[in-house]
Order: C-alpha cells, then sequence, then structure tokens
C-alpha cells in the first residue's frame, strides 16, 4: 500500500518547505518525519519522498544508506544505541553492552525475539562527559552502570504502549508532540 | 592554582528552565542584538575580528577574516551554514550550549545574520540531539513571537529566518562542505576546495560556515567589545582571543564541559578543573582536542631553545603546561582541535585505544576517496589483529605505510584525521603494538 503521512506530520512538511531554495533539501527532514511514523524507510517510504520532492528513488535510497538514522530494516519497538567510542569504552561501554546481550539475550545488530528491543552501538553521541552512556529512542541516559539497566529497560516496555497509540514509531527523531 | 571560571558563556547553565526565552531576557539576554543593531553591520564586524575568536569547531580559523571572505552574489542570496553536527570523538561542548542556553545561540545567529545581509540561517544540528533540536526549535518560535526575527527584526526592515536542519548521523557531516552537500538533501561527501563555501557554497549560493560555539560567543563579543573580550585569554598577543568552552572525559574525577579563558593548560584542565586523574593515579597518554589530534604525554618536554620559537617559554616543560592555543597546540605537534580532552590513566591499553578509534574511522569514512575508504578500514582491521594478538612485526610495518599513504592523499580531512592520531601512537607507543606480538595477546580491557 502506498505511503501516506499523517495530515499533522504532512502539515509540518508543508510549513518547512517554503523555508528552503531547494525541495530536494528536505530529503532528511521528511525522512526522518516518514521513519518516525512508520518506524522505518520502507520501500514505500522512499516512493512516496521521491515523489514529493520530485527527485529519483535511486536518489533517496542513497540518502537513505549513507544515514546511520535510517533503518532500512524493520526494528523492534524500541531502539537501544550504547555509545561505543573512546571515552565511553574507556569508562566500561562494554560492560553496559554485553550486559545488555545478556539480559536481551541478542547481540549488538539483533532485535530481540519478541519484537521488543533493537541492540545497536553508536559511534560518539556528544555525551562523553557522561560516559558510559546509551540512548534509548530518542532520550540520553548518562553515567550509567549494568545495575541500572533493568529499570530502563522496563521503564522502556511500560512507556512503548503509550507511544504507539499516540502515533509514534520507537525510533522518533522529532517527537514535536512530546517536545 | 583555583580553576578560574569567566562565567560568560555557561553564566546561563544553571538558571532554572535556561533555555525559556523569559529567563534568558531575566539574565540579561537579547540586549546584545539591541546594542548590534544600533552599531550597524560594519561595526560588527570589526569587532568579531577584533574578538579573535579561533573557529571553535576545531580548525581553529579566525572568525572575524572568514566572514571578510564572504564574496555577495548579486544573483544569489547569502546563506550562513551554523555547524552544529558535533560529533568529534571526545567532544560535547556544543550540546550543552543548545540544551542549556539555545538562545544564545539564536541571538548570535541573529546578530551574524545582521552583520553579513544574511536572510536565512540554516543550523544543522547531529539528528541524534533531539533534545538539541527540539530546544533551538522552541528558542525560533519564542524569538519570533517577539519580534527577534521573522518579517522585521525588532521592528527594523530585515527579514530574517532560522532553519533548525537535522542531520541523520554521519560523522563526515562536520566537514563543511559535506555539511552543505547533507543540507541539500545529497549524500554528505565533501567537495573539492576551492570554490570556498564563502564563494560557492549552499545551494550554489555564498555562505559562511560557522560552529556553532563560535556564533554563540558573538553576543559576548558585542556585549564586552572585541577587544576587551579577546583580552580575556592568556593567548590574546597570539591573536587566539577570549573564552571558550573546554571538554574533559575519560580518567578523571569531574568529567564536565568547563568554561575557561583560551590558553590554559592541559595540567590546569586537568587538576584544577576536572579534580585530576581517578584514584590519583598516573596519566598515559591525552588526546588533547578530539580524536583526530595526535595524543600528548605528560612525560614529554618541550624543545625551543630558540627565543623566537613560540614556544620558547615553556622550554624544557611538560607539553602539559604549555597553553592550549590554536597556534600553540599545532607548534606541539598537535591541534587544539574540539579543545576536548580524553585522559587516560596508566591502566589503559594503547593497542586497545588505537583499535576504538580506527574502527569509529572505518565506519565514518564515507567512501568517496581510495585512501581514505580503503585505508581507514585496512587501518582498523590491522589494529583488530594486534589486539587479538595475531598480528606479526610486518603488519606494524604496514601500519605505519597505511597511515602515511592516506596522509594528504583524499578530499577532505577525515584521512588525515585517522592517520594522524595513529601515527601518533604508534611513535610513541609502538612497544606496546610490539609486545601484542611477542606475547601474542594485547591487554583483554582497554582499561582497568
Amino acid at each position: 500500500m502506498a505511503f501516506e503521512l499523517t495530515p499533522e506530520r504532512l502539515a509540518i512538511f508543508q510549513d518547512l518547505l517554503p523555508r528552503y531554495p531547494t525541495k530536494r533539501a528536505l530529503t532528511i527532514p521528511l525522512l526522518h518525519l516518514c521513519q518516525e511514523q512508520e518506524g522505518w524507510v520502507s520501500p514505500e517510504v522512499v516512493e512516496f519522498v521521491a515523489k514529493r520532492l520530485e527527485i529519483s528513488t535511486a536518489d533517496v535510497q542513497g540518502v537513505v544508506t549513507f544515514y546511520t538514522l535510517f533503518q532500512q530494516k524493520k526494528t523492534g519497538r524500541n531502539v537501544i544505541w550504547v555509545c561505543r567510542t573512546l571515552s565511553c569504552e574507556l569508562m566500561g561501554a562494554r560492560g553496559i553492552t554485553h550486559a545488555l546481550e545478556k539480559k536481551l539475550g541478542c547481540h549488538v545488530g539483533e532485535t530481540t525475539k519478541d519484537g521488543e528491543f533493537t541492540l545497536l552501538e553508536a559511534e560518539c553521541l556528544a555525551a562523553c562527559g557522561q560516559a558510559p552512556m546509551l540512548q534509548l529512542n530518542d532520550e540520553y541516559h548518562e553515567n550509567l552502570t549494568p545495575e541500572q539497566l533493568d529499570g530502563l529497560l522496563e521503564g522502556a516496555r511500560r512507556k512503548r504502549d503509550e507511544r504507539v497509540k499516540a502515533g509514534f514509531s520507537p525510533v522518533s527523531i522529532r517527537s514535536r508532540k512530546e517536545s | 592554582m583555583a580553576a578560574e571560571n569567566p562565567n560568560i558563556l555557561t553564566k546561563n547553565y544553571g538558571v532554572s528552565e535556561s533555555w525559556k526565552i523569559e529567563n534568558y531576557e531575566r539574565q540579561g539576554g537579547y540586549q546584545s542584538l539591541r546594542k548590534a543593531l544600533e552599531m550597524g553591520p560594519e561595526k560588527i564586524r570589526d569587532e568579531v575580528k577584533a574578538a579573535n575568536i579561533r573557529g571553535r569547531g576545531g580548525a581553529g580559523f579566525p572568525a572575524g577574516v572568514k566572514w571578510s571572505f564572504l564574496k555577495p552574489n548579486p544573483e544569489k542570496p547569502t546563506y550562513i551554514a551554523v555547524n552544529a553536527d558535533e560529533g568529534e570523538p571526545g567532544t560535547f561542548k556544543d550540546r550543552t550550549l543548545m540544551e542549556k542556553d539555545p538562545h544564545r545561540c539564536i541571538e548570535g545567529f541573529i546578530i551574524a545574520a545582521y552583520a553579513l545581509d544574511v536572510h536565512t540561517v540554516f543550523c544543522y544540528v547531529r539528528g541524534e540531539l533531539v533534545l538539541a533540536i527540539r530546544r533551538l526549535e522552541q528558542a525560533v518560535r519564542e524569538a519570533r513571537a517577539k519580534g527577534y526575527l521573522g518579517e522585521t527584526v525588532l521592528g527594523r526592515p530585515f527579514k530574517l529566518d532560522i532553519v533548525i536542519h537535522p542531520g541523520a548521523g554521519a560523522y563526515i557531516c562536520g566537514e563543511e562542505t559535506s555539511l552543505l552537500n547533507s543540507l541539500e538533501g545529497l549524500r554528505g561527501e565533501p567537495r573539492l576546495k576551492p570554490p570556498f563555501p564563502a564563494v560557492v557554497g549552499a545551494f550554489g549560493a555564498p555562505t559562511i560556515v560557522n560552529n556553532l560555539e563560535t556564533l554563540a560567543t558573538v553576543p559576548s563579543v558585542i556585549e564586552f567589545g572585541g577587544d576587551s573580550f579577546s583580552k580575556m585569554s592568556r593567548l590574546h598577543h597570539l591573536k587566539d582571543g577570549g573564552v571558550r568552552l573546554y571538554g574533559v572525559s575519560g580518567h578523571v574525577k569531574r568529567p564536565g564541559v568547563y568554561e575557561a579563558p583560551v590558553g590554559i593548560t592541559l595540567n590546569e584542565l586537568i587538576f584544577d578543573y576536572a579534580g585530576g586523574v581517578r584514584g590519583d593515579r598516573k596519566i598515559k597518554a591525552i588526546v588533547p582536542g578530539g580524536s583526530s589530534t595526535p595524543i600528548v604525554r605528560p612525560e614529554d618536554k618541550v624543545s625551543a631553545a630558540d627565543e623566537k620559537h613560540i614556544l620558547h617559554p615553556w622550554h624544557g616543560k611538560s607539553h602539559l603546561d604549555v597553553p592550549m592555543g590554536v597556534d600553540t597546540m599545532r607548534a606541539l605537534g598537535t591541534m587544539l582541535g574540539t579543545c576536548c580532552a580524553i585522559v587516560m590513566d596508566d591502566t589503559t591499553s594503547m593497542v586497545r585505544v588505537a583499535e576504538n578509534l580506527m574502527l569509529f574511522y572505518a565506519h565514518e569514512s564515507c567512501g568517496q576517496c581510495t585512501p581514505c575508504r580503503e585505508g581507514c578500514s585496512w587501518m582498523a582491521r590491522l589494529c583488530r589483529k594486534f589486539a587479538a594478538g595475531t598480528a606479526t612485526m610486518n603488519d606494524l610495518e604496514v601500519l605505519n605505510d597505511v597511515a602515511n599513504n592516506i596522509m594528504g592523499n583524499t578530499i577532505c580531512a577525515l584521512g588525515d584525521g585517522a592517520a594522524m592520531p595513529m601515527l601518533g601512537i604508534l611513535k610513541l607507543f609502538r612497544h606496546e603494538f610490539e609486545a601484542a606480538v611477542r606475547e601474542g595477546r594485547a591487554p583483554k580491557e582497554i582499561a582497568a
């Protein structure tokens, strides 16, 4: 089925459009809006963005594959990014990742069997002074210890239903409604 | 010595709900904008030049001089692109400005736009920094409602829009031409220079690309006056002016972002500001200004017997006693970079550090230039071998060769940014790589 933005998100897009000199400049903002709704960048999303911005699907796909935040396959209902770069590793990021792998029963890059969590590693998330840290959906959790992880995962499960009910995907980047 | 806090850039950090416009204004916010509008564009540009702000993004180019390179094109508009794609490992200062004092950023953008006759400012923020994006967007809405931007600026016939543009996760987009391509909706691959952005930038139009902290400094330049602001620095005589944000992370007791005059030393940053090394251990190495800057060690002494040498006043002292400035750090063989240091104590394995960093660059190389695309992955694979204990002595030579063959052979500085720290680590800690070969293993953990 063809992808369409909800009227509310379409309005955000239409508000942005005249503020840029070209339509194409909206590629990343529009992909974020679509992913926020759909949870990932499906082939239908690529078609939609290409049509809206009057560029080829190849151009859109080129952008999607270049940037880490665009999910090219379906993710779990919650996405965890553990920062693995130097300051975080120095302060115990590996311990956090291993603890999560054990708790979730999946490796980095995988989604739990129940589809609840996708576990990923991120490159430097600009929180080096609060290492180790992770990003859970769009929230930062800093100065972590492995002991905090259970509470974090539990909180995510609780929040998930509310999010989905409100029309958001777990990977929402620009959840304006929540600001 | 007690840590000196100028409390200029960070003066609102402790204010409750500092990101709201009413709180910003209560602290004197937007008064610099009013003053700037009275001064007029030319005088603003003069003050910024006199302030000797060396670009806070890493390259350290004087902001006022950069502004003077702008070549308006009668057929095109002129743009400002704010670089808030903070992603250099170890760097986390711009994020604090965006989250804790977004209106200071917006006020800086408006003053800069007025000074350069720019009617659209694009602020490119890392897509991961969701809170920063929300706060900046909220700040733009509030400033518009107050009449600080929009159809007029404080009633003056000057139309201005500020667009907060999200990135989507690509370190390379912090490189200015890559940022421009990304802003245009393309893959974030750097462009060949020249033409420089000040002549052909975003959407083919002349564009000034400034780091976010650089522009967030502008309201203070207007408040204090360029020369007075510059003199707050200990390196005013080297035209490296003002105060700036320092970051410190890794094995210190109080990691974080601190404001200080330009030109404090690494020793001051680590001991006076960050409380010293955890467990009072010894420092093994420091990445002084983001991961691309070659490491320094406390035991290395400045060798500058020649009185004309820029480092002569610190001849014979530790590298950690040299004031951190753009030119002083360059003279030391490293770079000031983003002014955010990563401290590693004596339990750290430099083989593991190299592995960590090279994996970063292998992931972040945009793939456009062969030496970087192949070289960064190659260096990462070799570092993995050393870490796994399967490397040979010949691999050490190959690693050195690969790094040297990236240097200077690529369109942008990412390749150099990967090769320089690799070569720096190999030069100072070659023995750890040799030990990994001899013993057939490297330390399992990066640090205790």
